[in-house]
């Protein structure tokens, strides 16, 4: 069975690590914040200038003041600091931020991403994210392993404009996780239940499967 | 010296003379006044991020104004009722500089008839481009774009064995600028994340406007609280702000 929502969220908080900070992009990865095991300290960076962003407040807590990258109103975790937008992007352009998860239309072989436009249909903005896959080192890109039409998004070379240039390492979708090496994809882990028949088929890169692939551990 | 200094502390006419003086004190006490010498064409920047920190009345006083072509900078251009998007509907923009132009209709409509030219520009580059601006840096190298849309037409030079694009920093005819508190100098204090672009945006004006929730006397603002000196603020007003949440999202307590 292909991953939910909730699970790709999940499998993305098991590459967590106790004292990181992490941006997290709009969409599944926002849902990450949910699931940040319990024997873990994780600091959430919102590009908007927020370094320790807490949990949604509650109707009397709003604050107009006080959003993140998504224009959604959040709270300050304890610790927490504030800065302006030039700052929010030298930590990010710096290499300061331990992990960053975003989503994506398309990655290729050559870790190639495309998540911010498709020419005549979706122009709304790279917003910050060329930016932090240009800047961070340690990235997971979440999304569907094929659109609704079973079109491969895991492909030899983007068909979309880029967002960044041979950055992505790690594609987690809701039917494999796998690594980007050697211009070629390298299957580490299936989702539950889905045979590597079906990822191959919907994988168009090239895709190096080990005899043996783990499914994935909830 | 001090004779002369004397002189003129005992000459009868200083105390009239002080009456017209301003020195430091930037507070102006109307929009007309605060967006004044503001033409057609001309480059604005605007701080904010989505609409949190942005200086809501000097955009609806551009928009009385009537003032047209204008070269926008800015991470977003409102939405459609709010911020810098009620300038859409009269055609006031020429030109938007931003990260991001989602969630406005009228926006999209204009940049796909191609009435609007758009530039979209990385967040970061474009807070950079601003305080470059403002800190009198021409232009700088980043990794942010490269082998994207945004390298298009720019040089691309190998520093250390990874590419870089040449960035030129961005300077505005007028900087429009929100800030929580400030003195008469014109020292700025922001509040939370309504900070965003704002700092940056208030060095990279020729006439850099900020409005804000309260003003004080000088000296009542904490030397090591200030964000924004205010060397670089011209004309400061007092308003009072609507404040729209785009996304109100809440949890309920457990």
């Amino acid at each position: 069975m292909a991953l939910s929502r909730e699970q790709l969220a999940q499998r993305v908080a098991q590459e967590l690590q106790d004292g990181y900070y992490v941006n997290l992009g709009i969409g599944i990865p926002t849902l990450v914040a949910n699931y940040v095991p319990q024997n873990m300290e994780v600091m959430l960076q919102s590009e908007n200038g927020l370094l320790g962003m807490g949990q949604f407040p509650t109707e009397s807590e709003i604050d107009a003041d006080l959003i993140n990258a998504g224009k959604q109103t959040v709270t300050m975790a304890t610790g927490a600091s504030i800065f302006d937008s030039a700052e929010s992007f030298a930590m990010i352009r710096g290499g300061h931020v331990d992990l960053t998860v975003l989503g994506a239309f398309e990655v290729d072989v050559q870790g190639n991403i495309a998540s911010y436009m498709i020419p005549g249909k979706l122009i709304k903005g790279m917003g910050g994210a060329m930016d932090l896959v240009a800047g961070a080192d340690n990235i997971i890109v979440t999304m569907t392993h094929a659109s609704k039409h079973g079109d491969s998004k895991l492909l030899t070379e983007c068909s979309l404009p880029l967002t960044g240039k041979g950055c992505i390492k790690k594609v987690l979708t809701d039917l494999a996780f796998i690594e980007i090496k050697d211009n070629k994809f390298h299957l580490l882990e299936r989702a539950p239940g889905v045979s590597i028949e079906e990822i191959i088929k919907l994988t168009a890169g090239e895709m190096v499967v080990p005899e043996y692939v783990p499914e994935m551990q909830f | 010296m001090i004779d002369a200094a004397t002189q003129v502390f005992n000459n009868d006419s200083f105390n009239e003379s002080e009456n017209t003086m301003t020195g430091f004190n930037k507070v102006v006490t109307s929009y007309e006044e605060a967006m004044a010498g503001l033409e057609d064409n001309m480059t604005i920047i605007a701080g904010g991020f989505g609409l949190c920190g942005i200086p809501e009345n000097l955009i609806k006083e551009i928009k009385n104004k009537g003032t047209k072509g204008l070269t926008i900078v800015s991470n977003n251009c409102g939405t459609t009722a709010h911020g810098l998007g009620i300038l859409l509907p009269e055609k006031q923009i020429k030109k938007m500089v931003a990260s991001y132009v989602g969630e406005n209709d009228e926006f999209e409509r204009q940049m796909m008839s191609g009435e609007l030219d758009v530039e979209l520009t990385p967040q970061g580059t474009l807070a950079e481009k601003m305080r470059a601006g403002g800190a009198g840096i021409p232009a700088f190298y980043t990794a942010t774009g490269v082998g994207t849309p945004v390298a298009e037409g720019k040089e691309v030079r190998e520093i250390k064995g990874r590419e870089y694009l040449l960035e030129e920093s961005i300077k505005g005819d007028f900087a429009i600028v929100k800030a929580w508190k400030a003195d008469t100098f014109g020292n700025l204090v922001f509040r939370k994340t309504a900070r965003n672009f704002n700092p940056m945006a208030a060095t990279a004006g020729k006439i850099t406007v900020v409005e804000v929730e309260k003003i004080v006397e000088p000296g009542q603002l904490d030397p090591d609280e200030i964000h924004t000196p205010g060397i670089y603020v011209n004309r400061l007003i007092k308003g009072s702000f609507e404040k729209i949440i785009e996304q109100r999202t809440v949890r309920h307590p457990s």
